[in-house]
């Protein structure tokens, strides 16, 4: 079947060449920056165990000899390369993509890792909080747009989110009140986005950018306003991490993802949630209904604009709470503007996860990879300017929007108002 | 309940500015009524709403409407800061809380919960033991309903002081402006930079407003949304300000076009590599124009603590040479330079470009219409592109004109967030270039004004975004504004479509 479609369409047909180019550059890639830089360097350790006080079973680091392993992967990429240029992954072509996207993380860290050590715990443990933001972005949208609302405010959504968190709990010396009262302030924030969409109709990505501005502006106000000059109504403290029992005593897993705050437990209780509810609850089934045909869902009795209005709110206040855990979960502290575009990459990670809960928190890990990536290379002291570091998260959506991954095909009815007739 | 009671102090403004609009469309034909009527409701709305939260995020006027404080005084001689015995007893339960002042054998002390400084402060319980019941010296506190007047003079006096450093930092104070101008008819016209200060002021500010939201009109005319124009700024920015300062010994009529040319070229290219990806694969421009955004705030980052940094500390590139300036019109304190006419001729181009020729026609066809484009054999690759190059040319134009005319270098923090207020500027401007250079007119008075407004009433700078923010919801839902102020929408003037979902 993939085969017929592959040789009937010229586009598919170019763009697996294009893959397939891509996966012998990466190999060469691999070479040219690898292998050759590293020639004297002999062993890479990877440290297994979290550089802190951990609940989970130690168990030894691995240690790569250097030259050897880049060989390999550098073979690898290339070979998976030419495969694709020959005969073509088919189906297999996401998967053979990670592999050499994955070979190319491996390698620069085995080089970034030569000679001295490398935490691979710490990494990972540091990805999945910076995932978790973009995840619950990427789900806000998955909410909102599985409805056919998109959702471009969710950056705005966000901050409104985190300064809320900061002002509210500092006020109330309470994380809870703080949590609570943001995500309701961001599920208003929402129910303006619907109500300007749903009922006054208006052209959905004006309105998400309204949201951004009033929220950029209206955090901002407050910040230079109350938080920057009484520093005691920005100081709200953060929740603490609680290891699970058990499960945090597992190797590798146990600390990346058992060992965090309440917030990443909430992000993963929610992605399993509306992955369920979407797929096998009646609301899920209406809410794609009405995104993908609204007036078929509606001949059928559906009330699409309630339906569009709860997932809209809803979608606003999980956002709001990816906001939250910017402040009471990592620095306890607003900053302006400190979201920094995570709404947008969230929303790129939706897209890249083709509007799936479990594509988007997949594409929102690579996003979280990237940033500590980064931050981790500046440590290193990789000579590659930190700016350029910064850069790749955006590229990479860039790239991943190109369609570089295959196309996504966003629910039919989306950014279209629907008119009852 | 405080929150609700500014509206009341507002009203006098809803009047007066009602007064204009109901006026205006006598003057305009009836088929403009809503075109110009829904903007200027829109913003006089805005202007409102912006009053209130300026009311309420006002710490005084909180703290006139929740805690009024007055001292028992007996004699009671000054009704301003003191309340007679009499009715402070009649008012207020004897008490005193943590926060009054009272005064314990001449001294006046402060009552608080745990005494750090017995000098200066004392205990509540000991306060309590002092006063048991109210007399003079002590501090209560009324509340909103019990002197009414207080807090809503407070409410006016926030909101008047701010709007009126807005119209003082914008427009001028007319006192200084009518006796500027009495001394010039007299022949002494040393006054008048200062009197007119303000409004070239503004002028100077409307500048890059009227490229910028140029730059969205017409990526809206085409279809398209750029929200990168802030990023197209700032590459355009980088390359006119690198053709400014390396090429030496030029003379100006070939180094100043060149500068402009570099500021075009920079800001379309980085433009049109969206707009390619949305004509090739069918990215959504909107988020490839964000994430360009950043792209580029980190590549000028890195230029200017780099390869372009001026020798020195501050990460700045170094000072264009005089043959890239473009000439200032007036002596040194007023900054108005020829740029503004720069921009005002890129106004007239753009429409002249979008409204006569083949090219405008595509363009808009293209934006009206793809899939009736493409079957007329339009290229929707070539529209796409060459609108988003354009687009974001204009927005390079505006960094350019910027260095040129005014700072003659390029500045890490380069943009004051031009890429979300030309979304307003077009939107209110309805993508037309004329809309936009009034619109632009408009915001350039309203962050001049604001400028002061910051340093007069402490009031952030960022009131402008909320402004600008809730313009645009009015502007998008003119319902809203229709229901608010009760007239009907008149004849439907075609709502534009200004950019789709995600597909293509």
């Amino acid at each position: 079947m993939t085969a017929i479609t592959q040789t009937a369409d010229p586009q598919a047909l170019r763009r697996s060449r294009t893959l397939g180019f891509f996966f012998v550059l990466v190999g060469l890639a691999i070479y040219a920056l690898f292998v050759r830089s590293s020639a004297s360097a002999k062993v890479a350790v990877f440290g297994m165990n979290p550089g802190r006080d951990s609940e989970a079973l130690k168990i030894p680091d691995v240690v790569l000899p250097v030259l050897p392993s880049l060989y390999v992967m550098t073979a690898l990429s290339v070979l998976l390369g030419f495969f694709q240029l020959a005969r073509g992954f088919g189906r297999g072509e996401g998967l053979a993509l990670g592999l050499v996207a994955l070979f190319l993380v491996l390698s620069f860290l085995t080089w970034a890792g030569r000679d001295k050590g490398l935490n691979l715990i710490g990494i990972l443990e540091t990805t999945v909080q910076r995932a978790t933001p973009i995840a619950l972005a990427a789900l806000s949208g998955v909410l909102c747009e599985r409805s056919g609302i998109v959702n471009i405010g969710i950056e705005g959504m966000m901050l409104t989110g985190a300064c809320c968190a900061a002002l509210v709990g500092s006020v109330s010396k309470s994380l809870w009140v703080g949590l609570i009262v943001s995500v309701l302030l961001s599920g208003l924030l929402g129910a303006l986005l619907a109500v300007l969409s749903i009922r006054f109709k208006v052209n959905q990505i004006i309105s998400g950018t309204a949201i951004n501005i009033l929220a950029t502006g209206g955090t901002s106000f407050v910040s230079s306003k109350f938080l920057q000059v009484y520093q005691n109504l920005n100081n709200p403290g953060k929740f603490p991490n609680l290891p699970l029992p058990l499960l945090s005593k597992i190797p590798i897993i146990g600390p990346v993802f058992f060992e965090s705050n309440i917030i990443v437990y909430m992000m993963f209780l929610l992605l399993i949630a509306i992955h369920t509810m979407l797929y096998y609850t009646p609301w899920g089934l209406r809410t794609r209904a009405v995104g993908e045909h609204p007036r078929a869902a509606d001949t059928l009795g559906i009330d699409v604009f309630r339906l569009r209005y709860i997932n809209v709110i809803l979608g606003g206040m999980v956002a709001g709470l990816g906001g939250v855990f910017l402040v009471l979960g990592s620095v306890p502290r607003f900053d302006e503007l400190m979201t920094a575009g995570k709404g947008f990459i969230g929303l790129a990670a939706l897209i890249f996860g083709k509007w799936n809960p479990f594509g988007a928190f997949g594409a929102s890990l690579i996003f979280g990879f990237t940033d500590t990536f980064q931050a981790k290379m500046q440590i290193l002291d990789v000579p590659i300017p930190s700016q350029f570091m910064r850069m790749a998260p955006y590229l990479i959506t860039m790239i991943v929007l190109a369609g570089v991954v295959g196309r996504a095909e966003p629910p039919a009815a989306e950014g279209q108002p629907y008119e009852k007739q | 309940m405080s929150e609700e009671k500014p509206r009341d102090t507002q009203a006098p403004a809803v009047i007066e500015g009602e007064a204009p609009s109901a006026a205006l469309p006598r003057a305009v034909r009836a088929a403009h009524r809503q075109t110009l009527l829904v903007p200027l409701l829109a913003i006089i709305t805005a202007l409102i709403l912006s009053g209130i939260l300026i009311v309420v995020t006002d710490l005084e006027v909180i703290n006139a409407f929740t805690r009024i404080p007055r001292r028992v005084a007996d004699p009671f001689t000054d009704p301003a800061s003191e309340i007679s015995l009499e009715e402070a007893l009649w008012r207020h339960p004897p008490e005193v809380i943590v926060g009054d002042v009272v005064v314990v054998e001449g001294k006046e002390l402060l009552v608080v919960k745990v005494v750090e400084d017995a000098t200066k402060q004392i205990s509540l319980a000991d306060a309590r033991r002092q006063y048991p019941k109210l007399g003079p010296g002590v501090t209560i506190h009324l509340n909103f309903f019990q002197k009414p007047m207080i807090g809503l003079r407070a409410a006016w006096k926030s909101v008047s002081v701010a709007y009126s450093a807005l119209f003082e930092g914008s427009i001028g104070n007319p006192a200084k402006i009518a006796t500027a101008i009495r001394a010039w008819a007299a022949g002494d016209s040393s006054l008048l930079p200062e009197a007119f200060y303000p409004f070239t002021e503004s002028l100077v500010t409307a500048t890059p407003y009227i490229l910028v939201g140029l730059a969205v009109a017409l990526s809206f005319r085409a279809g398209l949304f750029n929200i990168g124009a802030e990023g197209q700024y700032f590459i355009g920015g980088l390359l006119s300000v690198y053709v400014g300062y390396s090429l030496k010994g030029l003379p100006v009529y070939i180094h100043l076009p060149l500068t402009i040319l570099a500021g075009i070229v920079g800001g379309g290219l980085w433009g049109a590599i969206p707009g390619f990806l949305k004509a090739t694969t069918g990215a959504h421009e909107v988020i490839n124009t964000i994430m360009m955004n950043y792209v580029a705030f980190a590549l000028s980052d890195w230029l200017l603590n780099g390869p372009m940094k001026r020798p020195g500390f501050r990460p700045i590139s170094p000072d264009i040479q005089p043959s890239a300036m473009l000439p200032s019109l007036f002596p040194s304190p007023i900054r108005f330079h020829a740029g503004f006419f720069v921009a005002l001729a890129c106004a007239a181009v753009v429409y002249w470009l979008l409204f006569k020729t083949t090219i405008g026609f595509e363009l808009r066809t293209v934006g009206a219409n793809p899939r009736g484009a493409r079957y007329a054999g339009i290229s929707l690759t070539r529209n796409f592109v060459l609108a988003m190059f354009l687009s974001g040319g204009l927005a390079g134009l505006a960094a350019a004109n910027e260095i040129m005319g005014l700072i003659h270098y390029m500045p890490n923090a380069f943009s004051a967030g031009y890429g979300f207020d030309s979304i307003a500027l077009a939107l209110l401007g309805r993508s037309h270039p004329v809309g936009v250079v009034l619109a632009a007119l408009l915001f350039g008075v309203l962050r001049a004004g604001a400028t002061r407004m910051q340093s007069a009433a402490q009031i952030p700078l960022d009131i402008i975004s909320i402004l600008q923010a809730m313009i645009i919801i009015f502007i998008a839902a003119p319902e809203i504004i229709r229901a608010i102020y009760r007239f009907r929408a008149g004849r439907e003037g075609g709502e534009m479509l200004l950019t789709r979902g995600w597909k293509a």
